[in-house]
């Protein structure tokens, strides 16, 4: 809401600066976000009175001003035909924002001239450019010419939060002023001057539907001269950027800034059977606003008839049909309160929000639209002329009752953390116009305004209490409670850690939004019927883009790998490790999942100097392999079957834990590079996250470190290309010899030797006893006998 | 006699300067001052000729300069060594080191964890909550009824009638005090969600909330809880200052500004002249948010606050754009 300091004034009598009050109402929960000079254009433009005129030596038709200026005698160089000697003028000085651009002190043929002598269009305040601006002889000199004019103003932007539709004006503002100042706000006297007939004879109003508009007042006011509004009504207007319209609309909307009533004008001849009624809107009824729109009516809505049909849509905009015209001449002003939530849930259906409608869905004062009837016929007749028909009507079937709030100081002070007494209480509550009695010595009872309608509880009070008695003053405190450690649970920890574990091994880690395009989903091959392809969908997306939530998270990880690709980043390793979203077998809302997945692109080595081999199958397999040995998970392997199609068939595997599928990895199947566009091949692992959290092994049982030295044996199998290395390295394993302490793979290699579709596998074997040193022929005989039941199990041959 | 021990050590210790280079003329230095027939050797044999009154203290200072000289030239020669290993072979000590790999974790996720860690000192447990979220805990149970104009504080995407992508992680207080009795101390991070994209908004991004409930908790202790967690963010010295707001679902509500932390409270672009950053929002919960979860106002109080992290992050690193946080640039992402 914009406010001007100087209609501003015309309530609150307060001496503080702008700043200090924009301080004041920010800390008081009105946040003032910005102050700006009604005219900025006239930031140094001074009054002057020029002094002596002498011709410009080098240029016939310019002139020269000698000027009273700041600190002392200026010279000015102008070219306009009616400058002369003891004229009081407009001196801008360097540094001036014009409309038309800065001033500088420039050199004109020759000539320094300090400034500017300026017309009226020059300053933005008029349209008189034949000269120079020629002010009145007794205008002051050597002051700000806003200042001189008395056309000087602050403009302040105040941020209203929802639960003070009472601020939403000047007088609104004052208040929260005055109780700043610890002052009060000086209220208008308001004489109407009733000429005309009694009110009665003229109209009647009829409310049929009391709930949405709880109380309806209405004046008549005959033989108005509507036409433009004088020069000071369309400045306070325009002042706060509401267009001047006529005098009769120009009024309404005065007193709706003024006292935050939105009021409406009738043309009165056009009301069928000169009366109103209001009632709700039927089903399927239409109407025209006066902005030429057809409206759909939404049921319910309040409307505002005439004897014959709709005239308004209540509390939110007027209609074509009875707008005030050029020839209007009587007037019917409508002053009512309408019920909050109606007007917000018709303008919200009808997508029309106006400033009528911002005010009355935030509440406003059932009690103030007597006030802003009165104060809208008294400015009409100043700015119209014509009649008031004597009285007024008031419709108002079931009075608003103020409410009795009691306040319990002791609890208060206990809530806020404060030591303030009953007396500082009661003080500060009146400073905002609330009634206060005290009740006993803890108690008081609490009256609120009538404009406070967001006062209706105690917590209200404190909430008020602690506003005016200043946030700022109540004592910082630490809570009394008990001694409690806390942190994250295992499962928070456990993502920390894996996160942490992928950083030590070069991942970066990348946020992605959680939606994003069907189309991305799509391009993973996956078939149709996939629980991926069936994405909760946002009934309201911001664009394609964005439209689906992921159930996958290998959708924005590859548009990061594409991302960096364009940018030249050709070897990195990237990681989410994030919720996905899928449908939820029950209840209206989402499975969320956890998921880990990484890309790796490029040189296994970043450093050039050191290796430019690529990455390949086994650096995503080794990731996932440490993953896995830090959570303890022991029983890993993996599968050539079922993993999905945007894995490369030839260099991809299913991920098994104790006999659970947790998840895949591989080289990005080349089809689905192409749909992202991806110029280099990709390695991708992904991993259910909360099933791998829920094989995380237990805590380790430490094991006496060994104190005989092993014994290490080699076997070197040549074996069909076609045969894993991992299926000899089982076999021994399960054959649970218990001088066997390890196996490991040293050694995989081909050649022509071999002959084509062979390897060479190395493994090697280490035994040890844990309670003497093994001899040679013991481990000798060990040994021969699990070659031989190797190369028995699996047909191949000795190296 | 005394002063020719001074100045045969002195000399001895010229003489080994530089000495390292040249095993050779070290070893004859060597020979020369420490021999069986070196110049220290020749003190030794005088010593018989000094007055016996002064001969014990002679003996002593001879003594001494052995050792000193002898240290000498055991380290001279230990550097002898070293000068010739390193001529024998040595590595160009400007070649650049095989760096072991290292990745990032996300300046969001650096963040959040920061901002929990901080609250889990204090007491607070962390804790989570759904993404897609019911509309009666992201608005209903926190105060924010249908056609309320609260409501429009926040454009909300839709996932039906009845949910939505959580626009705050407020719903996680109503979800916490439903499951528990107080007292509570909670902390809640998480994504949430709002229909509005432009240079200062994303239509995702990163919330942290904190809940504590129980006898007797005051707006006093919420200004406590708050000062002690801008300290430790941003610093013992940094001001606040707790101003008035709104929000449904508590009351007294506070906006908690700091200095700027760019210009310290002077004005500058970042704070827009002001002097103050807006960094979270807080207040005491709403007596009507205890009603929809069978607290009795009466008996129990405490606040609740809620924070954004990119705006805590760009603060902490400078970050001048929002987007960057979602466009994971990888340029962007090793800054941190």
């Amino acid at each position: 809401m914009l406010i001007s300091l100087k209609w501003l004034s015309d309530y609150v009598d307060c001496t503080l600066s702008p700043e200090r009050i924009a301080d004041g109402l920010t800390m008081a929960g009105l946040e003032v976000e910005s102050l700006s000079l009604r005219y900025p254009q006239l930031k140094n433009v001074l009054t002057a009175r020029i002094e002596a005129v002498e011709p410009h030596p080098n240029a016939e038709r310019l002139k020269i001003c000698v000027v009273s200026g700041p600190g002392g005698l200026l010279r000015i160089v102008c070219g306009a035909p009616n400058v002369g000697a003891g004229a009081v003028v407009p001196l801008a000085l360097a540094g001036a924002e014009l409309p038309n651009g800065s001033v500088r002190e420039i050199k004109v043929r020759g000539e320094l001239s300090k400034g500017m002598l300026c017309s009226e269009k020059e300053l933005g305040l008029g349209e008189d450019h034949s000269g120079v601006w020629i002010l009145p002889a007794d205008t002051p000199v050597g002051v700000p010419l806003d200042e001189a004019l008395g056309i000087s103003d602050v403009l302040m932007e105040v941020g209203i939060t929802p639960n003070r539709g009472d601020c939403l004006s000047v007088v609104g503002i004052a208040r929260e002023v005055a109780a700043l100042c610890k002052t009060s706000v000086k209220y208008a006297s308001i004489a109407v001057d009733e000429t005309g007939p009694s009110v009665d004879t003229l109209t009647s109003v009829t409310v049929d539907d009391p709930q949405g508009c709880p109380r309806y007042t209405a004046r008549v006011i005959q033989g108005v001269k509507t036409g433009p509004s004088p020069e000071w009504l369309k400045d306070r207007l325009e002042a706060l950027g509401v267009r001047s319209i006529n005098n009769i609309v120009d009024v309404t909307n005065y007193v709706m800034l003024e006292l935050g009533q939105p009021l409406h004008a009738f043309d009165f001849n056009r009301l069928l059977q000169r009366r109103i009624v209001v009632r709700k809107a039927l089903p399927g009824e239409r109407f025209t606003t006066l902005d030429g729109v057809e409206r759909d009516l939404p049921e319910g809505a309040v409307l505002i008839c005439d004897g014959a049909g709709p005239v308004a849509i209540g509390g939110i905009m007027g209609g074509l049909n009875s707008e005030i015209e050029p020839d209007t001449r009587d007037v019917l002003i409508e002053s009512a309160y309408f019920e909050p939530l109606s007007i917000r849930r018709t303008s919200r259906r009808l997508g029309l929000k106006t400033e009528s409608s911002y005010r009355f869905e935030r509440g406003t004062d059932p009690d103030g639209v007597l006030s802003a009837l009165d104060r809208a016929a008294e400015l009409m007749l100043e700015v119209g002329g014509g009649a008031i028909a004597a009285g007024r009507i008031d419709v108002y079937p079931n009075p608003i009752k103020a409410q009795e709030i009691v306040l319990r100081a002791d609890r208060a002070n206990r809530f806020l953390g404060t030591r303030l007494s009953t007396h500082e209480m009661k003080e500060a509550l009146e400073r905002i116009e609330m009634s206060v009695d005290a009740l006993d010595a803890d108690r008081l009872r609490v009256i609120a305004p009538s404009f406070r309608g967001d006062i209706t509880r105690e917590v209200d009070l404190h909430e008020e209490l602690a506003r005016i008695s200043g946030y700022d003053g109540i004592p910082v405190t630490s809570p009394v409670s008990g001694v409690e450690a806390a942190g994250f649970d295992p499962h928070q920890r456990a993502r920390l850690e894996l996160k942490n574990l992928l950083a030590g091994a070069g991942f970066f880690e990348v946020i992605n939004y959680s939606f994003i395009s069907y189309e991305s989903i799509r391009r993973l091959r996956y078939s149709e019927g996939d629980p991926r392809l069936a994405p909760i969908r946002l009934k309201n997306p911001l664009s394609d883009e964005q439209a689906v939530m992921r159930t996958t998270l290998l959708p924005g990880l590859l548009q990061n790998a594409r991302y960096n690709f364009d940018r030249r980043s050709e070897n990195f390793r990237i990681f989410e490790l994030s919720k996905v979203f899928l449908r939820a077998r029950e209840g209206l809302q989402a499975e969320e999942p956890h998921h880990l997945a990484g890309v790796i692109a490029g040189k296994r080595i970043p450093q050039a100097l050191y290796g430019d081999a690529d990455v390949d199958y086994t650096d995503v397999k080794g990731v996932v392999e440490a993953l896995c040995g830090f959570l303890r998970i022991d029983d890993v392997g993996f599968r050539t079957q079922s993993f999905p199609p945007w894995l490369d068939p030839c260099a991809s595997a299913s991920i098994f834990a104790k006999g659970e599928r947790i998840g895949e990895l591989g080289r990005v199947h080349s089809e689905v590079l192409e749909a992202y566009d991806l110029k280099r091949p990709i390695f991708a692992f992904r991993l259910d996250f909360d099933r791998l959290f829920a094989l995380k092994g237990p805590v380790p049982v430490y094991k006496v470190l060994p104190k005989f030295p092993p014994v290490p044996r080699d076997i070197a199998l040549i074996a069909d290309e076609k045969m894993p290395v991992e299926e000899p390295f089982d076999f021994i394993c399960s054959l649970n010899e218990p001088l066997l302490e390890s196996v490991e793979i040293f050694d995989i290699f081909r050649s022509d030797q071999l002959g084509t579709g062979k390897k060479s596998i190395g493994y090697r074997l280490t035994y040890r006893a844990d309670d003497r040193s093994l001899t040679d022929e013991e481990v000798n005989a060990l040994h021969v006998e699990l070659v031989r039941k190797v190369t028995a199990r699996f047909g191949v041959s000795l190296r | 006699m005394k002063e020719a021990v001074e100045k045969l050590v002195e000399t001895a210790c010229r003489a080994l300067s530089g000495l390292e280079e040249d095993p050779k003329a070290l070893d004859q230095a060597r020979i020369r001052f420490l021999g069986r027939k070196g110049e220290l050797a020749q003190l030794f044999k005088e010593l018989g000729k000094v007055p016996e009154e002064e001969r014990r203290e002679v003996g002593r200072l001879l003594n001494v300069a052995k050792l000193r000289l002898e240290e000498a030239f055991s380290e001279a020669a230990q550097r002898s060594r070293d000068v010739e290993a390193a001529r024998r072979e040595s590595i160009d000590v400007t070649v650049p080191g095989r760096r072991p790999p290292a990745g990032r974790l996300h300046p969001i996720t650096q963040t959040a964890t920061e901002v929990c860690r901080i609250f889990n000192w204090l007491g607070f447990e962390t804790v989570e909550g759904p993404e897609v979220e019911l509309d009666y805990y992201n608005f209903e149970a926190l105060n924010i009824p249908k056609d309320h104009p609260a409501r429009d504080m926040q454009d909300t995407f839709y996932i039906s009638e009845e949910v939505v992508l959580r626009t705050h992680t407020s719903p996680i207080q109503v979800r916490t005090m439903e499951k528990r009795k107080p007292p509570v101390r909670v902390i809640a991070p998480g994504r949430t969600y709002r229909r509005d994209s432009d240079v200062t908004h994303t239509p995702m991004f990163h919330q942290v909330e904190g809940l504590m409930v129980g006898k007797g908790i005051s707006f006093g202790d919420l200004k406590g809880i708050l000062t002690t967690f801008v300290h430790q963010m941003f610093g013992p010295e940094v001001g606040l200052r707790f101003r008035p707001s709104f929000f449904p679902f508590t009351e007294p509500s506070a906006e908690v500004d700091i200095e700027c932390v760019m210009c310290r409270g002077g004005g500058c672009r970042v704070c827009k002249g002001t002097g103050w950053l807006e960094i979270l929002g807080s207040g005491m919960v709403d007596p009507e948010v205890y009603k929809y979860v069978g607290y009795d106002p009466e008996e129990v109080s405490g606040f609740a606050f809620g924070m954004g992290i990119e705006r805590i992050a760009m603060l902490k690193f400078g970050i001048d754009d929002l987007r960057l946080f979602f466009e994971n640039d990888l340029r962007f992402l090793e800054q941190f």
